[in-house]
């Protein structure tokens, strides 16, 4: 009885240890790049113009912006589509559906390091594309393609199959089922899932350390290099000159991932909620 | 006149064999109801009459079903027309997750009709035929996963009007719904079988013998009986529908 109790008491301790470990390390990192950062925080980093004298992160900022918004022109409709054809097109349980599965999980668990390898050996060296905002989001959208994909599959198969019977019944052909029936209906889960790619895209520096190059001004074209709020943060730590406006900048990065996570949870949560 | 002239039918699900030779007509604008235990391929029949069986992996029919004379199998006649001639209320109410109007203007829209005034009347006619435009005349604009089980029933009921089909096939239409519910859309099929030729699937027999003018006892995949209702559940020829009716299996 009393070793019973021993045995629960310490095992709960554990328990409480573990949590507190967890919470703490977040509130730690966060609390602590807060502290770092935002003292140095000031009006002339969110200038247009970075100079030597003054490191504005605002072209970074704006190339961040530009470089999702490139990615995810490539790997939406990529991934959405063929989410569509393993869905609605493609035989329920077929092999290819699921070697086509299996290569979209390994692709999304490869670091993204080799994502950049492969950009810089193929688009920008193969394709001549070179160091550019194209070439890194073409790279990118490789990256985010499997999640985009995935998660769309998800959001497909949760339309209940009556509203397709439904639309079937009613002499509706495959292409108007999908487009009018099934594809609104799974717009929330396919939308948390691009959410989850605008994240990695965001916070991506590996990749598009070797591929789109790391020039601080805001691009005037595609194929013009351009460095990402990540890369930027990375260039100056590396430079090892300006650790507060490093610190500054990953406030900045961390206030904008810490936004995109609330929204994709959100979105997660309606689409939860319809299904009952 | 026969509406549907089924005869030679088989029908495998794979290495299952579910319906076996069916022969069966069913008259214009009455009331056929479809009447057996579980499993034994009542729905399955009532999915071939409009081809839903096509979207079933690895089913395969033999045999002949004409409609009007025409065979739908064979024909020319392609499943969209087919689709739009025969119409189909399931089991579960599905209305699509969209507004009430929209709902029953998808049909319609499908089959090309444009226009807002077309729509609205085509909107109006079918809510009024399915018994519903009274509930629902100002709550087109609502979502129509919003409504009660019964009222999505009569909602299905509409959209499937609403493309002016020649015969209704009700898959157990009222097996998720509450009594009343239930004797609303009894009543409805009533109302119905004056320009509709009805074909209802049912687990509940009193539901047969309430509403339809000819029902069919299905079991293991074969009609064992058909005829006249009343007949049929007075006097069964056959011992099997006996057994039946009189609830000793099912």
């Amino acid at each position: 009885m009393k070793q019973q109790k021993i045995s629960a008491f310490l095992l709960r301790l554990l328990v409480y240890f573990a949590t507190i470990v967890t919470v703490g390390a977040l509130l730690f990192v966060v609390g602590y790049i807060l502290y770092k950062g935002v003292p140095n925080l000031t009006w002339k980093l969110f200038e247009w113009k970075y100079t030597t004298d003054n490191l504005s992160l605002m072209p970074a900022l704006l190339n961040t912006i530009l470089m999702t918004a490139l990615s995810l022109l490539i790997a939406v409709p990529l991934g959405v589509f063929a989410a569509v054809y393993l869905v609605e097109y493609a035989k329920r349980g077929s092999k290819l559906v699921r070697v086509i599965r299996m290569n979209a999980e390994t692709l999304a668990g490869i670091p993204s390091i080799v994502y950049g390898l492969f950009g810089m050996l193929f688009f920008v060296t193969a394709l001549k594309l070179g160091f550019s905002m194209l070439s890194g989001a073409l790279t990118i959208s490789i990256m985010i393609l499997p999640v985009i994909l995935r998660t769309s599959e998800e959001a497909l198969m949760s339309v209940p199959d009556s509203y397709r019977e439904g639309s079937f019944g009613l002499g509706a052909g495959r292409l108007r089922t999908v487009f009018r029936v099934v594809l609104p209906d799974a717009i929330p889960g396919i939308l948390a899932g691009v959410i989850l790619g605008v994240g990695r895209t965001v916070g991506e520096t590996a990749a598009l350390l070797y591929t789109a190059g790391t020039s601080s001004d805001t691009v005037s074209g595609i194929m013009d290099s351009a460095r990402t709020l990540s890369v930027h943060m990375y260039a100056l730590s590396q430079e090892g000159l300006y650790i507060n406006q490093t610190y500054a900048t990953a406030v900045v990065l961390l206030v904008i991932v810490v936004g995109i996570n609330a929204l994709s949870a959100t979105l997660a949560k309606r689409v939860s909620k319809r299904k009952i | 006149m026969n509406k549907f002239e089924i005869s030679d039918l088989d029908l495998y699900y794979g290495q299952l064999h579910a319906l076996k030779n069916v022969e069966l007509k069913i008259p214009e604008r009455q009331i056929t109801a479809f009447i057996g235990p579980s499993g034994c391929g009542k729905s399955t029949l009532l999915r071939t009459l409009n081809r839903m069986n096509d979207l079933v992996e690895g089913c395969r029919i033999t045999g002949n079903v004409l409609l009007d004379g025409q065979d739908i199998y064979n024909g020319s006649l392609d499943t969209t027309l087919l689709r739009k001639r025969v119409g189909m209320v399931f089991q579960k109410p599905n209305p699509f997750p969209m507004s009430v109007y929209e709902n029953v203007a998808y049909g319609p829209r499908t089959h090309g009709v444009r226009g807002k005034a077309k729509l609205d009347d085509i909107v109006e006619q079918s809510l009024r035929g399915a018994a519903i435009w009274g509930e629902l005349k100002d709550r087109l604009k609502k979502d129509a996963l919003g409504l009660s089980g019964g009222q999505q029933q009569r909602l299905c009921i509409a959209r499937a009007l609403a493309v002016e089909p020649e015969v209704v096939l009700m898959d157990e239409p009222t097996s998720a719904l509450d009594p009343i519910s239930t004797s609303r859309i009894e009543d409805l099929c009533v109302t119905l079988r004056e320009k509709y030729t009805i074909i209802i699937v049912t687990h509940n027999m009193q539901q047969a013998a309430r509403i339809s003018d000819n029902t069919a006892f299905f079991l293991l995949g074969e009609i064992i009986e058909y005829g006249n209702t009343e007949k049929l559940f007075s006097i069964p020829r056959d011992k099997r529908t006996e057994d039946y009716i009189t609830g000793r299996f099912g």
